[in-house]
């Protein structure tokens, strides 16, 4: 078992009065991927963009507990908001490129941080991409706008364009719902080939995704983590009667 | 009556109403091009006016109207891009922002002959710029500030919240966001609005009456020396502008033709305004392509 990268203790979230996380508890070791699932409104988008302060932008949010991030308290006071997301890096339901070249979606991040090196900028855009398993599609395009591709090569783009500032964990908020079966299947053979590098916190409604990609799996349901355990366990053997439940579509 | 020809009904009646006012629409444009484009030649729109004798052009008045639209767009966009920026991007809702909000509303509803008088005191006679092209740029700054701020904040609202979500997520700060990431997607349809504030600009004339004056002394085009009296660029000589040459026509002309410049100007005025419009959908158009595709 590797080490702990990110640990969350008795983290509560209000949004005004109404608590919408009610303490969770739950590490991630590096590398490999985590689902969470559970039924909607239960908190899980909720808890994931806790994990890189998204939740900053909504008005009206109460965070207590703790979050770390390797030792650093990502909560603290003196926590860079801005170095954070770099080092834990976001996808999101909808595909959003920028309404850029896929090139320069690619390296959007590198070059607002004052890369100017072409060869090494060149070379970032075919790794990530590479990575992101969307390169051989775009590869003769590169400098068309990423909002001509379909939507699952813009997600896949979104992905490389994350990867392209080499984070350590990536959060994926239902990356695939608004994606057909294919792309889906693309961007879970994707996933699978960056397990081995990346952190990955995926959320998904989808329980045969969890059970065909994820390592573990996380269930929350209103606001609480129910369980989390080896995927083949949650979906075999669950230990809680909510997840055997859920798990067995009685509910959610 | 069953709902299929109530549906009907509403929409026959909708497009009468539409109908009328396209109709109105073309006979105002109709009456001033028919009538006004004859006049036009070089020499109309070179020339400088006449007071007395007949022959005159309105070559000062189009170039005034110009020059006062750059300065007066030079210094309302600046405020108005950082006033939108900050209103939609930064401003919590609280007291403040509703009170800015509040102003700028009342602010955009005021008569234009309003923001004239008041140019008039406060520019033209307190800070005594006398009648000038920077009195008039002022002026037409109040008129404009309001229209402009509003038009760049719903350029702003145009780009989905997920196109913040991601820049924020890639690490990039609030300001990198902003100028990065929205800025340049919204630059098309802050353009097409910039444009379309000029063209009202361009056809203002109450709030000019009493600032940038009624006189248009005759310029001497080789002297670009903005600090003489007779260069076109000075910005402190008096300087009536078109709309406000064709308001002066109909009301105190003496010059014999006045009818006919009168015509010719406004069809200038309206050709102007077209072209303004078109130009600014066209741009628009053409910029959101090149933004977002190959
Ligand atoms: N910005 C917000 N303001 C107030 N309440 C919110 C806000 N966002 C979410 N909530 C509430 O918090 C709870 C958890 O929402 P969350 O979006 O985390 O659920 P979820 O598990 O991601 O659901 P889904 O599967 O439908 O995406 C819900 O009851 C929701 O109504
Ligand atoms: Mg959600």
């Amino acid at each position: 078992m590797s080490e702990e990268i990110l640990t969350t203790q008795d983290l509560h979230l209000y949004y005004g009065d109404k608590e919408a996380l009610k303490g969770i508890n739950l590490d991630f070791t590096e590398k490999g991927i985590t689902a969470l699932i559970g039924p909607s409104g239960c908190g899980k988008s909720t808890y994931l963009r806790t994990l890189n302060r998204m939740n900053d932008l909504i008005p009206n949010v109460t965070i207590t507990g703790t979050i770390k991030f390797k030792d650093q308290d990502l909560y603290s006071p003196s926590a860079d908001t801005v170095q954070i997301r770099k080092e834990i890096g976001m996808v999101f339901q909808q595909p959003n490129p920028f309404p850029f070249s896929i090139y320069d979606n690619v390296i959007y991040g590198l070059r607002i941080a004052g890369e100017k090196d072409k060869e090494k900028l060149d070379a970032v855009v075919e790794k990530s991409l590479r990575q992101a398993a969307v390169w051989d599609e775009v590869k003769d395009h590169l400098h068309e706008s990423a909002l001509a591709l379909s939507g699952g090569q813009q997600q896949r783009v979104c992905i490389a364009r994350v990867l392209a500032v080499s984070p350590e964990i990536i959060l994926l908020d239902e990356p695939t719902s608004a994606l057909d079966p294919v792309s889906s299947s693309q961007i879970e053979a994707t996933l699978l080939n960056l397990r081995h590098d990346y952190t990955i916190i995926i959320v998904t409604h989808n329980l045969q995704q969890a059970s065909r990609i994820a390592d573990r799996t996380a269930f929350f349901m209103n606001g609480e983590l129910v369980e989390v355990d080896q995927t083949k366990n949650i979906f075999m053997n669950p230990a809680k009667k909510q997840t055997e439940d859920y798990i067995s579509g009685r509910f959610g | 009556m069953n709902s299929k020809t109530q549906n009907k009904m509403a929409i026959g009646a909708l497009y009468g109403i539409a109908g009328f006012v396209v109709l109105i629409l073309l006979a105002l444009l109709g009456y001033i091009l028919i009538s006004g484009t004859p006049q036009l030649s070089w020499h109309f729109l070179t020339a400088p006016a006449k007071a007395f004798l007949k022959g005159g052009g309105v070559g000062v008045q189009l170039f005034n109207s110009f020059y006062l639209l750059f300065l007066a767009m030079l210094i309302s966009f600046p405020i108005a891009l950082g006033a939108a920026i900050y209103l939609y991007e930064y401003a919590k809702n609280n007291w403040l922002t509703t009170t800015i909000r509040t102003a700028i509303e009342i602010l955009s509803s005021l008569p234009s002959v309003v923001v004239g008088l008041f140019g008039f005191l406060f520019f033209v006679v307190k800070l005594r710029l006398g009648f000038s092209i920077l009195s008039g740029a002022f002026a037409l700054t109040f008129f404009n500030l309001p229209l402009l701020t509003r038009s760049i904040e719903d350029s702003l609202r145009t780009i989905s919240e997920t196109q913040r979500e991601g820049g924020l997520a890639l690490g990039l700060s609030r300001w990198e966001t902003v100028t990065k990431v929205i800025l340049p997607a919204a630059v098309p349809s802050i353009l097409t609005g910039v444009i379309l504030s000029a063209g009202r600009v361009f056809g203002e004339a109450a709030a000019l009456i009493y600032t940038a004056g009624q006189s248009a002394p005759a310029l001497n085009f080789m002297d670009w020396n903005p600090f003489n009296i007779s260069s076109p660029l000075n910005p402190m000589r008096p300087a009536e502008t078109l709309a406000v040459h064709i308001w002066k026509i109909n009301s105190e002309g003496i010059m014999p033709d006045a009818k006919a410049i009168s015509s010719g100007s406004s069809a200038v005025l309206v050709l102007a305004i077209l072209i303004f419009n078109f130009a600014a959908r066209y741009l628009g158009k053409r910029l959101y392509k090149r933004l977002t595709s190959a």
